[in-house]
């Protein structure tokens, strides 16, 4: 059924969106992550303006974490005040990361530096977490069952100023990390388009130290707050947010996200893990090769001005 | 499927010849509906005469629909550092965002090269570029790419040989519209030609317009974006909450 959206000013197959939605969903219930990472870059696949993609799927993310995360308060796996500490950095991140996109924009090489910063993100990120699970899980193995797992080691994070008591997470840290952590992930999802789950879900776990359980929720928690701003000025600046393409998606979304969030608890976080990270690298991959390979068509049509 | 038939009945007093046309259109716009899927254009009519029809040469029909024109920046790719950048930018000043020719045959012997650029009748000439930066060179092949890219697209379209004449009278053509068009008026002309010299003209609009849902949307988006916004916002939590809600049912049951 084909359907026309009234902002994209494209005819795409409804199905095809709700398809999307649904598997995006279910990787986001499952990870804590947005999708976004993933459905951007498909949505300029078939056809949708980035510019629209970009702010529509901000405002998807926010339906797909919303669902995620009340699955989430009812297990009682969502710091909150964690979530709150992050959210400040978010928002200030998100609000300097617009002003970066819009210098960026001006230089004209904007498109070259959001996929160099997906590539290498990703890159990194997924590689990180490949190994890092890897030999979690190789140890899991020899341990089997024996020795109790090491406590993390003090290291320079634990010796920061302004610490504060995380009882959900069961941290006792300096505020500053998350703080940082917060606005680093603002800025890179202001600019990638993204909600910044999969830059923050391994920050929380690797720098922050928190446990895996409860790194999900609070991450959905945030990332619905961040990509409502990021959709409120996209919406009013922009024009851009397609609200017949965003309830397309969102309906396959919140689905696939509650069914995800199910199999997320079922799985181990070593396993959640590695397929995050394999997932993560392949995206990483595909838009490297894109930038590698000679494209079929070495020319691109872009609306002059600068709106 | 959309079909609009443009009942051209023309009547154009020209003083050597007298070859007379009336125009006469059954509906002029296309509405973009929710289930908009491209259209389809059918335009026909006929040609009257007071004197006998000329027989020293025939006559032939050239007919255009072109959208709304507007600036476009071309850029290329070129492999610097081991990957493809954007390098250079061509920004073509006008640029139609819908075209389509058709004619009674090849478009060379329908027309002669002066009376189209005078019109600006094929697409090469339909298209405007002035002023290419001075480091670029080859200025023509980023207008090419412009063609090249939308014809892919069914943007553009030549219809060399699809317009049916009979008697040297009557004549049809239909044209396919894609799925994403652009809003706006779509300028269609008709032309008659002998030896390729135009003998006469014609020429009328098509409303392209977002009509129903998608106008509600589309105007609200622009005048009120701050309702707009949050309304996107209002729907995206009530349906994450809905899903939520239903699936405890679900389990509980």
């Amino acid at each position: 059924m084909q359907i026309y959206l009234p902002i994209a000013e494209v005819s795409v197959n409804a199905f095809l969106l709700l398809g999307l939605g649904g598997m995006v969903g279910i990787l986001s219930g499952m990870f804590g992550v947005g999708g976004g990472f993933l459905m951007t870059p498909l949505l300029f696949f078939i056809g949708i303006p980035p510019a629209v993609a970009v702010a529509t799927e901000a405002n998807q993310i926010v339906a797909s974490s919303f669902s995620g995360v009340l699955a989430h308060f009812r297990r009682k796996t969502v710091d909150l005040k964690m979530g709150t500490v992050l959210l400040v950095g978010g928002l200030t991140g998100a609000a300097l990361g617009v002003v970066v996109f819009n210098y960026l924009k001006s230089l004209g090489q904007v498109d070259l530096l959001v996929k160099l910063c997906y590539v290498v993100f990703l890159g990194i990120i997924g590689s990180l977490m490949f190994v890092e699970s890897l030999n979690a899980i190789r140890k899991a193995r020899g341990a089997a069952g024996g020795t109790p797992a090491k406590r993390r080691q003090r290291t320079w994070v634990h010796a920061l100023p302004m610490k504060m008591r995380f009882r959900t997470s069961g941290l006792y840290i300096s505020v500053i990390p998350p703080l940082v952590v917060g606005v680093v992930v603002g800025i890179l999802s202001a600019i990638m388009g993204v909600g910044g789950g999969f830059i923050m879900v391994p920050a929380m776990i690797y720098l922050l130290g928190m446990p895996t359980k409860v790194v999900v929720g609070t991450s959905l928690f945030q990332i619905i707050f961040v990509t409502a701003f990021t959709t409120m000025l996209h919406a009013t600046t922009n024009y851009t947010v397609d609200v017949v393409l965003a309830v397309l998606l969102l309906v396959g979304g919140v689905i696939g996200a509650q069914i995800g969030t199910r199999i997320g608890v079922k799985m181990k976080a070593e396993q959640l893990r590695v397929l995050l990270a394999l997932m993560v690298l392949v995206v990483s991959g595909k838009l490297a090769l894109d930038l590698l390979l000679q494209p079929s068509e070495l020319y691109s049509l872009g609306a002059a001005g600068g709106h | 499927m959309v079909r609009i038939f443009l009942i051209l009945l023309f009547l154009l007093p020209t003083l050597a010849t007298a070859e007379e046309v009336v125009l006469g259109l059954s509906k002029d716009n296309v509405a973009i509906t929710t289930s908009f899927d491209g259209s389809e254009i059918l335009i026909f009519g006929a040609v009257k005469r007071e004197a006998p029809i000329d027989q020293s040469s025939p006559l032939e029909v050239v007919i255009t629909v072109a959208g709304p024109s507007e600036p476009v920046v071309v850029r290329r790719k070129e492999h610097l550092f081991g990957i493809w950048v954007n390098t250079d930018a061509v920004e073509v000043d006008a640029a139609p965002s819908f075209y389509a020719v058709a004619t009674t045959g090849p478009i060379d012997q329908v027309l002669s090269n002066t009376e189209d650029l005078r019109e600006k009748i094929t697409i090469d000439n339909a298209i405007r570029s002035v002023g290419a930066p001075s480091n670029i060179t080859d200025a023509e092949s980023f207008t090419d790419a412009v063609i090249r890219i939308r014809e892919d697209k069914g943007l553009y379209q030549t219809l060399e040989g699809q317009v049916a004449l009979d008697q040297q009278t009557l004549f049809r053509t239909s044209i396919d519209m894609p799925a994403d068009l652009t809003e706006g008026d779509y300028t269609t002309r008709i032309f008659l030609t002998r030896n390729g010299e135009i003998v006469g003209d014609y020429e009328t609009s098509i409303a392209v317009e977002k009509v129903g849902l998608e106008r509600f949307l589309f105007n609200m988006s622009r005048e009120q974006p701050v309702w707009y916004g949050l309304m996107s916002l209002a729907i995206a939590i009530a349906a994450g909450w809905g899903a939520s809600a239903v699936f405890r049912i679900f389990r509980a049951g």
